[in-house]
């Protein structure tokens, strides 16, 4: 055990710093839910790209750095740091991005990876349909053989940022006899091809974040289909692995929101120590966000080591979101009278911003396999328990 | 930045987890709270080498480190070991190599080769209970903020029964008479370090008590059947279950980090224990809790082992200083002291 970085780890992080010092827009974008916003962050995506600090993780030889996991963790704190933009193509880079290195042609790699590492391309998700949530095997759009095309008909649901991406990937039935996971294949879908509807969902901030995507006879080439005809559950599995949660979900972003509520609690101590339970939970909120870290990086330095990590996964995605809700829930408390305060509003001050992270702490429960999926999943597959 | 540890470490770890669970049943530690006769397991555990695994090599010890430990004192909590041995290769052997001189010289040899044993008290506490003072040779107590080498011939002990039956704690009397400058062999610094030394084998232990009530809980509700099913099958109990993994996991980083801040003197090592005892006294808690309650009626009697771990865990909740006064070092830290905060603030 030796938990201090390397001279390395340390010029790495130097490194970052230094670009995204010089680089990080000094004006905040706008929600990158929004038409505009959106634009601006694709245009964010290709600025990091250009500095080769888009997909630090990625092979040199796609553009990226190569960095193992410690190196991602320092890359992310820099980044969060920074106060950085938050990253629009999310789901293409952490999440198709791998499964296309490991499951993709040499085609598909060479078609897909540089538009997307650009921001060219921009991504989202079709996994969940209207009867297919947390029991995500009940998918029943279909994707019907027709020579060297598919045929897709159906309808997804809670497709984040849908409205303006280019693509999406998801699963759909490609054997319409077959129940459950088999059957299913992961298809990529220009979501410009006729037959493609995209209907936005405002979400509790009132931006359409997330979209519902109908597909009436959408014609796309089989080669398109990312893994074998069938091979879907297990391809989407990889794509929901671990170490794409901590891609995602680095402990940087929570760390930050940490610091940025002691300060609150710091800056207004007579005020906020009239309810005695705040200070504790400020406290609670730095211990979390420093047990996440810290996990985080023991983690890593297993998986490292050639450990392997599998359903104690799930405590990941409990964890991060109950301490996410419970630190802005402090905060809101913090704030009292301004909390309810629109970012826009001429009096808000620098308050608005809790209540943006409020309102999508409150989707974190919820997204991503909900934390009552992730605790049976803790009980039956990590503890052993009777199904 | 290696969070991992060693294979000797590990190796270490698992044979020491070999014999304590094949030698530490819940049998016999029951054995042991009726008749408080350790001496013939303190003659095992010395002869395995783990009474002097913190006495440095030239005085017949192991030398090894806080980090090389942790992971045995969690496997101490697992078994809820009925003998001080977290307190000897922890609290005592450390503070005299912090002591240093003839006094450590005589003593800690003797502590390795199972002849002597050696009692540390103190901390913020009032009363302040000194653990297993009557078999201690030597009593190293805090007085006037100073640590005092004292003879327990000279004191009068007085036994303050705990409900953890494994835990003999006392109260000394006569000490400031006996406490005359000569006795005094340490200040501050080491006082501090035994009382850091001694909140991280509670969190360390905090996380094995954890662990064996959690495995006792999940193989308990298997077994028992309502409505013809197992209720573990049942979802509310998989998730008071799954919530004790959730703190469980996130508990042990913190401890190993506080391991290893201890061992290398590192500057926030008191913030980093007292971090590690709260979030592991904190998942043994919620364990004790939902584990007595997955076991029903049964959870509170006697005959059910659950009550050897769960007082336990509720016991050291409180030792090598209590929740407020961590909770303060921890308040200190981030509003008085301004700590290093934020992404990147970690290490």
């Amino acid at each position: 055990m030796n938990l201090t970085f390397t001279d390395s780890q340390q010029a790495f992080r130097e490194e970052a710093r230094t670009w995204l010092e010089a680089n990080v827009p000094e004006e905040k974008l706008q929600s990158f839910d929004t038409e505009e916003g959106f634009q601006q962050h694709r245009e964010w995506e290709g600025k990091l790209n250009e500095g080769r600090w888009g997909m630090v993780t990625w092979p040199e030889e796609l553009g990226g750095r190569g960095c193992d996991l410690i190196e991602w963790l320092i890359f992310e704190e820099e980044y969060y740091r920074a106060g950085a933009p938050l990253r629009v193509n999310q789901n293409g880079i952490f999440l198709l991005g791998p499964t296309l290195m490991e499951y993709g042609t040499e085609a598909q790699k060479a078609r897909f990876l540089p538009k997307m590492a650009t921001g060219e391309e921009i991504w989202c998700q079709g996994w969940s349909e209207p009867n297919a949530g947390s029991d995500m095997a009940a998918i029943r759009s279909r994707a019907e053989r027709d020579g060297d095309h598919y045929v897709i008909n159906g309808q997804k649901t809670w497709s984040t940022r849908a409205v303006w991406a280019d693509w999406c990937f998801g699963m759909f039935r490609t054997d319409p006899e077959s129940e459950r996971h088999r059957g299913l294949t992961f298809i990529l879908v220009p979501l410009d091809t006729p037959g493609v509807t995209v209907r936005p969902i405002p979400q509790l901030d009132g931006l359409p974040g997330f979209a519902e995507i109908f597909f009436d006879d959408v014609r796309v080439p089989v080669d398109c289909c990312l893994g074998g005809e069938g091979e879907g559950w297990s391809v989407a599995m990889a794509t929901a692995g671990f170490e794409r949660g901590l891609l995602l979900r680095s402990p940087a972003r929570f760390q930050e929101t940490a610091r940025r509520l002691v300060e609150l609690y710091r800056g207004s101590r007579e005020l906020a120590d009239r309810d005695p339970a705040v200070k504790a939970a400020v406290m609670q909120a730095w211990m979390d966000a420093e047990a996440y870290g810290l996990t985080t990086y023991q983690t890593a330095c297993r998986m490292m080591a050639g450990g392997k990590i599998g359903a104690e996964a799930s405590t990941n995605k409990i964890f991060w979101s109950e301490l996410d809700q419970s630190m802005h829930a402090t905060a809101m408390s913090l704030l009292g009278a301004r909390a309810e305060l629109l970012p826009h509003a001429p009096d808000a001050g620098d308050v608005g911003g809790w209540l943006d992270g409020w309102l999508f702490s409150q989707s974190g429960p919820i997204y991503a396999g909900t934390n009552e999926i992730q605790r049976n999943i803790i009980a039956e597959r990590m503890l052993g328990m009777p199904r | 930045m290696d969070f991992n540890f060693t294979q000797d470490q590990l190796l270490f770890r698992d044979s020491a987890r070999d014999f304590l669970r094949g030698e530490i049943t819940p049998e016999r530690v029951r054995a042991l709270w009726e008749s408080g006769h350790d001496e013939s397991l303190w003659g095992q555990l010395t002869e395995l080498g783990l009474v002097g695994i913190t006495v440095p090599e030239e005085h017949g010890g192991l030398g090894m480190s806080e980090v090389d430990f942790v992971l045995l004192a969690e496997e101490c909590g697992y078994v809820a070991l009925p003998a001080p041995l977290v307190h000897t290769a922890l609290v005592a052997a450390p503070a005299l190599v912090d002591i240093g001189g003839e006094l450590a010289a005589s003593w800690l040899p003797r502590i390795a080769g199972g002849e002597a044993r050696v009692a540390v008290g103190t901390g913020p506490a009032q009363p302040l209970l000194v653990e297993d003072a009557d078999r201690a040779q030597l009593i190293l107590l805090e007085r006037a903020g100073a640590l005092h080498a004292l003879d327990p011939a000279d004191l009068t002990l007085r036994r303050n029964d705990s409900m953890d039956g494994s835990r003999r704690l006392f109260t000394v009397e006569g000490a400031d008479e006996g406490a005359d400058e000569g006795a005094a062999v340490a200040d501050a610094p080491a006082i501090a370090a035994a009382l850091n030394r001694g909140g991280l084998g509670c969190a360390a232990q905090a996380l094995g008590l954890a662990q064996r009530m959690l495995d006792l809980a999940v193989a308990y509700t298997a077994e028992r059947k309502q409505f013809g099913k197992p209720v573990g099958s049942f979802q509310a109990v998989k998730h008071h279950m799954a919530n004790v993994a959730v703190k469980l996991e996130y508990a042990r980083a913190p401890v190993y980090r506080a391991s290893w801040s201890l061992a290398k003197d590192h500057p926030d090592a008191a913030r980093h224990v007292s971090h590690a005892k709260l979030a592991a006294c904190e998942a043994a808690a919620l364990a004790a809790k939902n584990c007595i309650q997955a076991h029903g009626a049964m959870g509170y009697t006697w005959e059910v082992d659950l009550h050897l771990y769960m007082k336990k865990a509720w016991a050291l909740a409180g030792a090598w200083g209590d929740t407020g006064f961590h909770k303060q070092r921890i308040s200190n830290a981030l509003f008085e002291d301004d700590a290093p905060l934020g992404a990147g603030a970690t290490f």
